[in-house]
C-alpha cells in the first residue's frame, strides 16, 4: 500500500508537470485550432532560461527561495517572448492556410528551436543546478515526498489557479473565450484578434517555461530534445481530457501522469513511452472528444 | 497488346538503368538516387491518405517500420534459404534473389497493411486532429513495440538482412505506387476519396460508403509505406527502431505538403528535393538542419499550397482526362 | 503584396539559403592534400559521442599544424569531417560520400558499434584502413583486415570488471542494471557475468532501463529489496549519474561499478556526492602523472576549456596512429606514398598506397598513446590495459591497473 501511495504522489506529481504544457496546447488549440508543435521545444527552451538564469544569479551557490523565485520568473519571461515571436514570425502568415500546412510550418518551428537550440546550448547534456537543495520529508507508512516535488505541486496549481482567474474573471480572459467561439463575432465586438491570440501564446509558453524550470528542479540533466517526447505526452493529455478545454487539460495530464508511473512500477519501464498512447487510444474510441470534452455535432 | 508492349519496355528501362547506373554513378550518387526512390513510394503512399482522403495521419514511419521488420523476418528465417536452394539448382543469383526478395516484400506490405486497417479502424469514428493524434499514437506504439520484442533485435537493432535491393526493385516499387494512385485519382474509387476529403458529410449524403473507402485509403497506403520499408531493409541490411521515430513520419509529410496535397507528382517532386536537399547541405554540417527548417518554414509561410498546387504534372502533347478536383476552400478535414 | 511577390521572394530566400548552404562547405582542393575522412554523430541522440570525436581528431591536427606546418611527407593533411545524425543508414551515406566524392585516403570513426558496422562494409570494399576509436563489439573488426579499432573489446572490459569486483573488492553477490537500448551495455553486462560466474560470484537480479530516462527508482527498489554488495552499471554516464543519486536517496549505500561509458568531464557534475564509493573502468586516469597525457590535456584544455572524455583521447590516439604510420609510409616509400595525395584518387598507385598504409596501421606496436600504450593484435584489436578508476571525495583517483 505504502508503495501504491508513493507511485501515486510521484504520479501527480508529474502529471502536474505535463499539465502545465497540456494547457498550452489546449488554449492554443481551443484558438486557433493549431496543434502548436514547438510547445514542448519551449518547455525545453525554459529549463535552458532557467539554467542561465541560475548561473548569473548565482543561485547555486546562494541558494534561497527569492533567487529561485527570480529563475523561474526570468525563464517565464524569456519564453513568453518566445512564444510571441513564433506567433507573430510562423504561424500568423499560415493562418488562412490549410491546417497541414500549419501543422507542418509548427514542424519546421520546432525543429529550428531544437537544432538552433543544440547549435547555441552545445549538443552534451547540462546539468541544472541545486538552487533548491533537495530533502525528504517523510509521510508516515514508508511513504516520502521531497521537497522539491512539493514546491512542483505548489507551483503547478498556483499557476493554474492564476490562469482560472485570468481566463474567468478578466475581459482579456473573456476576450480569449470569446475568440476561441468565434472569431468573427468576437471582432465585431471589438476585440482584436490578432492582441488576443498573441496573449494566448504568451500565456502558453509561460506556463510551459514554468514546467521546465520545474522538471529540470527535480531531474537535472537538460538537452536540446528534451522537449519532444513531454511535448507529445502532454499534447494527448489535452486531447485525453478534451482539446479545446481548460480543466479539461489539467485532468488529462493528471491521468497521463498516474497512468505512466503506474505502468513503469507495476509493469515494464520500458513501457513507458506507449502507455500514453494506448490509453489515448483507449478513450478516445470510447469517448472521442475527450473525458471533458463535448461533442461539437457538424452543421452541414 | 499495346499495353502489353508498353509493360515490357518499361521493364526493359528498368532492367537497362539497374546495370548501366552503378557502372556510371559512383556509389555515394547511386545511394542518394536509391533513398530518393523510397521516399517517393513513402510520399506518393501517404498523398493517397492525406492527399486525396483528407485524412490526417501522422504515423507512416510505423507502416514503414512494420513493412521493413516484417519483410526481414520473412527473409532471414524463409527468403535466404529459398534464395540459396534455387541457386543451388542453377537459377541466377539475380532472379533468385529477385523472387525472394519480392516475397519478403509482399509480406512486409501485407503486414503493413493490416496494421493500416487495425489503424483505419478508428478513423470511422474520430475526424480530424484527433485522427491524427491517435495515427501518431499508434506509430509510437508500433516503434515502443518493435524496441521490447527481443525476436527483432529490439532496441539494439536487427542486422545481416540480405542485401537485395537494387535499382529495379525500387523502380518497380515506384512505378506500381504511382501508376495506382494515377489510375485512382481517375476512377470513381478516387472521386469518392476526393469527395471525402472535400466535405465528408456531403459525401456521406449522397451514398458514398465513407467508411469503406478511408479504410481503403489507409490499407493501400500503409501497404506501399511497408513496400517502401522492405526495399529500405534490404538495402542498408540493418534495421534499428530510431530510423521509425516520429520524426520519419513527419520528413514525409514535408514531402507531401511540399508537392502539394492530392498532387502526384508533386509527392514525387517533393521527395525527391527533400532527399537531395540535406545532402547539399552536408557541407553546412553542423547547420544542416537548422537550415533545413528554415526553408520549410519560408515555404509554407510563402506558398503553403505546395509546389504543385493539386495539378499533376502532364505531358503537353497528349490528352488526358481532367485533373482531380482541387480541394474546397477552407481545407480538408 | 501579391503572392505571386511572396512566392518569389520566398523562392529567393529559399534559393538564397540553398546556395549559402552549399557555399559554406566548399573549400579545399586545388593543390595536392592528403584528405582523412571521420563520420560520427554530431547531431542526434549521440551528439556529444561525435563531438568528442571530432574535438580530438581536431587537436591530433592542431599538433601536426604546429609540429610540421599540418603536413606529412610534404603533401597538406585535411580532414574532412561528416555527420551521420546518430543513424546507421546515415552513416552508410556519410562514408559512402567520403570514399566516392572526397576521394577519402583513410576513415576514422565510429563511436557506436552499429554504426561502424554500417560504414565497415563499405571502407573493406573500398579498400580503404578505417579506425574505429571506441567501438567495442568484437564483430566491427571481423568486417575485414582493412578494419581497425583502437579500444579494448568488452570482452576484456566485462572481465576486468569482474575480475575488480571478486577479487580486489572480494564482493561476490550483485545487481546489475543496464540499459537495454544499447548494444555496448548489454554486451557488458553478458562478459561481466560470464567472468564473474566464472570466479564464484552471484548475480542476484538483472534490472533495466532506456538511455534517455530520467527516474530509475522502480528499478533500484527492486534491487534494494535483493539486498546485493554492489550495484553494477554497465551504461553511460548520462544515465550513472542520476541512478547514483536515486540509489543515495533510496538508501542503497553499496558500491557501484561501471564501464568506459561513465567516463565524461560531467559524470561527477550528475551525479555529486551519489558517486563517493563507486568505481568504473576506463581507458585512461585524467590524474596518472603520465608526460604524454598531461601533454594532450593541457592542449585540449586550451583548445575547448573542459575536460576530454575517454571517447576524445581514443580519437586522439586513432588520428595520431594514423598519422604516424602515414610519417613512416613517407620516410620509408616515398615513390608509393604519392599515390596518397588527392590528385591520385582512383589509380593504381593509390591501390597500391592504400595497401602499405594498411599494412603500417597493422603493425603498431608499443604506440604511446593517451589512453594507454598500444599494440594492435593479429585481429585488429587493441591489445591495453585497464584502469579501474575511484570516486572518493567528489573526485575521480586513480585505483588499478588491470593488463590483457
Amino acid at each position: 500500500m505504502s508503495e501504491f501511495l508513493q507511485q501515486l504522489i510521484n504520479g501527480v506529481t508529474l502529471g502536474c508537470v505535463y499539465a502545465l504544457i497540456a494547457l498550452g496546447y489546449t488554449m492554443v488549440y481551443g484558438i486557433l485550432r493549431l496543434i502548436n508543435f514547438a510547445h514542448g521545444d519551449v518547455y525545453m527552451l525554459g529549463a535552458f532560461f532557467g539554467l542561465y538564469a541560475a548561473r548569473w544569479l548565482g543561485a547555486q551557490t546562494h541558494p534561497n527561495p527569492a533567487s529561485a523565485l527570480a529563475v523561474l520568473l526570468i525563464a517565464m519571461a524569456g519564453c513568453g517572448l518566445v512564444g510571441l515571436i513564433i506567433e507573430r514570425a510562423a504561424y500568423k502568415p499560415v493562418r488562412q492556410s490549410s491546417r497541414l500546412a500549419a501543422l507542418i510550418t509548427a514542424i519546421g518551428v520546432s525543429l529550428l528551436l531544437e537544432n538552433g537550440g543544440r547549435l547555441v546550448f552545445g549538443a552534451d547534456p547540462k546539468f541544472f543546478p541545486q538552487i533548491i537543495p533537495a530533502t525528504n520529508i517523510a509521510l508516515g507508512g514508508g511513504v516520502t515526498i521531497s521537497n522539491q516535488q512539493l514546491i512542483i505541486l505548489g507551483v503547478s496549481i498556483a499557476l493554474m489557479i492564476v490562469l482560472r482567474v485570468i481566463v474567468l474573471y478578466t475581459r482579456v480572459g473573456k476576450a480569449m473565450r470569446a475568440v476561441s467561439h468565434n472569431h468573427t463575432a468576437a471582432a465585431m465586438m471589438g476585440i482584436s484578434v490578432d492582441r488576443i491570440i498573441s496573449v494566448t501564446f504568451v500565456f502558453g509558453s509561460m506556463l510551459a517555461a514554468a514546467a521546465g524550470v520545474l522538471v529540470a528542479l527535480e531531474n537535472p540533466k537538460i538537452e536540446p530534445y528534451m522537449g519532444i517526447l513531454p511535448g507529445l505526452k502532454a499534447f494527448v493529455a489535452a486531447v485525453l481530457g478534451g482539446i479545446g478545454n481548460i480543466p479539461g487539460a489539467v485532468l488529462g495530464g493528471l491521468v497521463m501522469g498516474i497512468a505512466e508511473v503506474m505502468v513503469v512500477g507495476y509493469v515494464s519501464p520500458t513501457y513507458r513511452d506507449a502507455i500514453a498512447f494506448v490509453l489515448l487510444i483507449v478513450i478516445l474510441l470510447v469517448r472521442p472528444a475527450g473525458i471533458l470534452g463535448t461533442a461539437t455535432a457538424e452543421k452541414v | 497488346m499495346a499495353r502489353l508492349l508498353r509493360a515490357v519496355a518499361v521493364l526493359a528501362v528498368l532492367v537497362g538503368l539497374d546495370l548501366a547506373l552503378p557502372r556510371f554513378l559512383n556509389p555515394y550518387y547511386l545511394r542518394v538516387l536509391m533513398l530518393c526512390g523510397i521516399s517517393v513510394i513513402l510520399a506518393v503512399s501517404l498523398n493517397l491518405i492525406n492527399g486525396f482522403t483528407g485524412q490526417f495521419s501522422i504515423g507512416h514511419a510505423g507502416f514503414m517500420a512494420v513493412g521493413a521488420y516484417g519483410s526481414a523476418m520473412v527473409s532471414l528465417h524463409v527468403g535466404q534459404h529459398w534464395a540459396a536452394a534455387l541457386a543451388g539448382v542453377g537459377i541466377p543469383a539475380v532472379i533468385a534473389q529477385g523472387a525472394a526478395l519480392l516475397v519478403a516484400l509482399l509480406a512486409g506490405g501485407a503486414l503493413a497493411g493490416i496494421a493500416g486497417y487495425l489503424v483505419g479502424l478508428p478513423s470511422l469514428r474520430l475526424r480530424g486532429d484527433y485522427l491524427a493524434i491517435v495515427t501518431l499514437g499508434f506509430g509510437e506504439i508500433i516503434r515502443v513495440l518493435i524496441t521490447n520484442i527481443e525476436a527483432v533485435g529490439a532496441a539494439r537493432g536487427l542486422p545481416g538482412i540480405p542485401p537485395w535491393t537494387t535499382f529495379f526493385w525500387v523502380g518497380i516499387g515506384m512505378l506500381a505506387v504511382i501508376v495506382l494512385s494515377l489510375r485512382l485519382a481517375n476512377s470513381t474509387h478516387g472521386r469518392a476519396l476526393f469527395a471525402i476529403r472535400d466535405d465528408e458529410v456531403a459525401a456521406e449524403a449522397l451514398g458514398v460508403d465513407t467508411t469503406r473507402y478511408k479504410v481503403l485509403a489507409f490499407v493501400l497506403g500503409s501497404f506501399f509505406a511497408g513496400i517502401a520499408g522492405g526495399l529500405f531493409a534490404h538495402y542498408n541490411a540493418y534495421l534499428h527502431p530510431n530510423s521509425f521515430t516520429f520524426i520519419k513520419s513527419i520528413e514525409v509529410i514535408a514531402m507531401v505538403v511540399l508537392g502539394g496535397l492530392g498532387s502526384v507528382s508533386g509527392s514525387v517532386l517533393a521527395a525527391i528535393v527533400l532527399t537531395i536537399l540535406p545532402e547539399a547541405l552536408r557541407s553546412a554540417q553542423e547547420w544542416r538542419m537548422v537550415i533545413y527548417s528554415l526553408m520549410l518554414i519560408i515555404l509554407m509561410v510563402t506558398r503553403p499550397q505546395g509546389l504543385m498546387g493539386s495539378r499533376e504534372f502532364r505531358w503537353p502533347w497528349r490528352h488526358r482526362p481532367a485533373a482531380p478536383p482541387a480541394p474546397a476552400a477552407g481545407g480538408g478535414a | 503584396m501579391t503572392s505571386r511577390t511572396r512566392l518569389r521572394i520566398g523562392l529567393g530566400v529559399v534559393l538564397g539559403l540553398a546556395l549559402l548552404g552549399l557555399g559554406l562547405g566548399c573549400g579545399g582542393g586545388g593543390s595536392d592534400e592528403l584528405v582523412v575522412g571521420e563520420f560520427g554523430s554530431l547531431t542526434g541522440n549521440d551528439a556529444t559521442f561525435g563531438q568528442s570525436t571530432k574535438n580530438g581528431v581536431e587537436v591530433a591536427l592542431a599538433d601536426l599544424a604546429a609540429k610540421q606546418q599540418g603536413m606529412i611527407g610534404g603533401l597538406k593533411v585535411r580532414v574532412q569531417a561528416e555527420d551521420d545524425q546518430s543513424k546507421a543508414e546515415e552513416a552508410a551515406t556519410a562514408v559512402q560520400k567520403l570514399i566516392n566524392q572526397d576521394r577519402v585516403i583513410a576513415v576514422v570513426g565510429e563511436v557506436a558499434s552499429s554504426r561502424s558496422l554500417a560504414g565497415a562494409p563499405i571502407c573493406q570494399n573500398a579498400g580503404v584502413p578505417m579506425i574505429s576509436p571506441s567501438s567495442t563489439n568484437p564483430k566491427v573488426t571481423q568486417v575485414g583486415d582493412y578494419i581497425f579499432r583502437m579500444c579494448f573489446l568488452d570482452e576484456f572490459q566485462g572481465a576486468v570488471m569482474a575480475r575488480f569486483t571478486a577479487d580486489s573488492l572480494k564482493l561476490k553477490k550483485v545487481a546489475i542494471l543496464k540499459d537495454n537500448k544499447s548494444d555496448y551495455s548489454v554486451g557488458l553486462a553478458q562478459f561481466f557475468t560470464d567472468e564473474y560466474r566464472r570466479l564464484g560470484g552471484q548475480v542476484l537480479v538483472e534490472q533495466v532501463y532506456s538511455s534517455g530516462d530520467q527516474d530509475f527508482r522502480a528499478q533500484l527498489t527492486s534491487i534494494k529489496a535483493k539486498n546485493p554488495q554492489a550495484v553494477v552499471i554497465p551504461g553511460y554516464y548520462t544515465e550513472a549519474g542520476l541512478i547514483a543519486r536515486q540509489a543515495r536517496e533510496l538508501g542503497l549505500k553499496q558500491p557501484l561499478i561501471g564501464g568506459d561509458g561513465w567516463e565524461s568531464e560531467k559524470l561527477i557534475e550528475i551525479g555529486g556526492e551519489a558517486l563517493n564509493g563507486a568505481y568504473y573502468s576506463n581507458h585512461w586516469a585524467l590524474d596518472q602523472p603520465l608526460p604524454r597525457l598531461q601533454e594532450f590535456l593541457t592542449k585540449y584544455r586550451a583548445k575547448f576549456s573542459g575536460d576530454p572524455d575517454a571517447i576524445g583521447g581514443l580519437a586522439y590516439d586513432a588520428a595520431n596512429v594514423l598519422f604516424q604510420s602515414l610519417e613512416t609510409l613517407a620516410t620509408q616509400d616515398p615513390a608509393t606514398f604519392k599515390g596518397l595525395g588527392s590528385s591520385k584518387a582512383g589509380t593504381p598507385l593509390r591501390k597500391s598506397a592504400e595497401q602499405k598504409l594498411r599494412d603500417l596501421i597493422a603493425g603498431t606496436k608499443n604506440y604511446d598513446g593517451v589512453t594507454g600504450t598500444i599494440t594492435l593484435d593479429q585481429n585488429r584489436n587493441a591489445s591495453k590495459p585497464a584502469v579501474i578508476i575511484a570516486i572518493e571525495g567528489g573526485k575521480k583517483n586513480f585505483n588499478s591497473t588491470f593488463t590483457p
